[in-house]
């Protein structure tokens, strides 16, 4: 099927990608077939061994503070031991399939978990004043705005990191005269998975939970965060993800085994400079994405900056082969695999719940990096 | 295959020949602008490449290059791919302080889509140093094009007492410390 005109390529053995003028994407995504699946046997393993020539880059844990300055890239770091079993699926299962937005948050100061009761209340209050002055936008019969904040356990990576906060809305309405229901509208929390770096440097009083997710309306999201940044002292800046750290997300995630058999690795590139925005999306088969990384990773539980570049130029030049088109010269926007999906403007869904904590892990060092 | 090599070609006088390497043809020309826009006192020529080599037939026409600028652009990772693989067209001894790096969209650190350890790594190997510089900035073009000027003035030799080797091992040291 040939692509458009304006981008003057022609794809002859049936792959099928499809490109859609004005950023938006057509609805169902289909994986390249045919061609894809002979990724791994055409030989692409000889391209992989011309590249990467050079050494290795050393993993350490002092690389991790590099990872603020520009473009370098996080730690392959492995799981730390004994968090998985902490992650209780049932508890954390309504965290799945919902776009969370993504924030760094500063560490709070005379932030109590005890206290979690009295800061549902005081924002409860806070938030029932600023409706009172009009700055809210909610419209209809309604009795109130109900803030519960608690306390979420099981998402954290060592005994050092704090437990992550959850903090929900929920509108109280009357539906029916006797019944009062409670619909939940908005819900964030704070957490903090392997956060070593930041804790080790802060001082007394200051607890370290820098990562902050929402999902809800933007105009929940400001009241909650003025309210806290009121109260601890704390900065909230929105977290954005660049394109080098996408790549590094596609290259671990789809490293990652998954049970049944799910949907394909999809990549959306955003072209620059052209008169009309043109967006990309590139779908590759799970099994034969695993298997080009399974060919491409050499040690397992560490992976370097090369071994992501490899494999990225793989896929890159087989799109190049088919479509004449470089996507190295393109901007990475969204990465979607099995495990979750991310986009570049700080956006996150998760999609299985054991590989929950290995992705807050990946987040935490990025919120880590942002504020420091 | 044709190799730059930088002196099989005599020099004119009071000029200097400067060669832009990159993959975005817009910005180079608007830095080759910018070049052009600045004092000097010596007559200027600016090439723009893609990608080497240059092509065979017109080098009989061409001026003896001054400096080779390869220009990567933080936010495309084919720019890069671009310029190691020019960089295999180049004769060694134009290495002796003649090349130099230029970065481009370092304002961004959102949207770089190389790491910076490629970067250094072909500081480190090819000896030569390496501008950061945001070109969509109308200030930072003027100062990247004053820089630029100062470095053509020395290779082309019309500064007294300092060659292109010196001043290219003095901007070494100076990054390392």
């Amino acid at each position: 099927m040939a692509a458009g005109a304006v981008l003057g390529a022609a794809g002859t053995d049936g792959t099928r990608v499809q490109t859609a003028p004005g950023g938006e994407r057509p609805g169902a995504m289909e994986p390249a077939e045919g061609a894809a699946r002979t990724l791994p046997s055409t030989g692409r393993v000889s391209v992989a061994g011309r590249i990467s020539g050079a050494g290795r880059l050393s993993r350490g844990p002092h690389l991790r503070k590099l990872s603020g300055r520009l473009g370098v890239s996080p730690s392959g770091r492995a799981l730390p031991p004994g968090s998985q079993e902490n992650a209780d699926p049932q508890k954390i299962a309504f965290l799945l399939r919902k776009q969370w937005t993504l924030y760094s948050v500063t560490p709070l100061y005379k932030f109590s978990s005890a206290h979690l009761k009295d800061y549902g209340r005081q924002l409860g209050a806070f938030i029932a004043a600023e409706k009172q002055k009009g700055l809210a936008v909610e419209v209809g019969v309604e009795l109130g705005i109900k803030v519960a904040v608690s306390s979420l356990p099981g998402l954290k990576g060592s005994d050092q990191d704090h437990a992550a906060v959850l903090v929900q809305l929920s509108l109280k309405s009357s539906a029916s005269q006797k019944k009062t229901e409670e619909k939940l509208i908005w819900s964030g929390w704070f957490c903090c998975v392997a956060g070593d770096d930041l804790s080790l440097n802060v001082l007394e009083d200051f607890t370290c939970l820098p990562l902050f997710l929402a999902n809800g309306a933007e105009s929940y999201t400001s009241l909650v965060g003025s309210w806290f940044q009121k109260t601890f002292d704390c900065c909230f800046r929105r977290l954005v993800i660049s394109p080098l750290i996408l790549t590094w997300m596609a290259a671990l995630w789809t490293g990652y085994k998954v049970d049944k058999t799910s949907s394909a690795v999809e990549l959306v590139f955003s072209v620059p400079c052209l008169p009309q925005p043109l967006d990309i999306s590139y779908a590759i088969h799970t099994e034969d994405a695993k298997a080009l990384w399974d060919t491409v990773q050499k040690t397992p539980g560490e992976i370097t900056q090369e071994e992501v570049d490899v494999f990225m130029d793989c896929l890159y030049s087989h799109f190049h082969r088919h479509f004449k088109i470089h996507l190295s010269a393109t901007k990475l926007v969204k990465v979607s695999t099995g495990i979750a999906s991310a986009r570049c403007d700080g956006i996150i869904k998760f999609l299985q719940s054991q590989y929950i904590i290995r992705v807050l892990m990946l987040l935490t060092e990025l919120a880590v990096a942002q504020i420091q | 295959m044709a190799v730059a090599r930088p002196f099989d070609k005599l020099p004119a006088l009071n000029s200097a020949a400067l060669l832009l390497v990159g993959a975005d043809g817009s910005a180079q020309q608007r830095l080759a602008e910018a070049v052009l826009r600045e004092r000097k006192e010596f007559e200027i020529s600016i090439h723009l490449a893609t990608s080497l080599p240059l092509p065979a037939e017109r080098d009989h026409l061409r001026p003896r290059i001054d400096l080779i600028v390869f220009i990567i652009d933080i936010k495309s990772k084919y720019s890069l791919k671009n310029v190691e693989a020019s960089l295999a067209y180049v004769d060694a001894s134009f290495f002796l302080g003649k090349v130099c790096f230029l970065v481009t969209g370092v304002g961004r650190v959102n949207n770089c889509s190389i790491e910076m350890n490629a970067i250094w790594k072909l500081r480190d190997v090819y000896c030569s140093p390496v501008l950061l510089c945001e070109l969509e900035v109308e200030r930072i073009q003027a100062t990247t094009a004053q820089r630029l000027l100062r470095m053509l003035q020395i290779c082309a030799g019309h500064v007294p007492g300092v060659s292109a080797l010196t001043f290219g091992s003095l901007m070494r040291s100076s990054a390392d410390d």
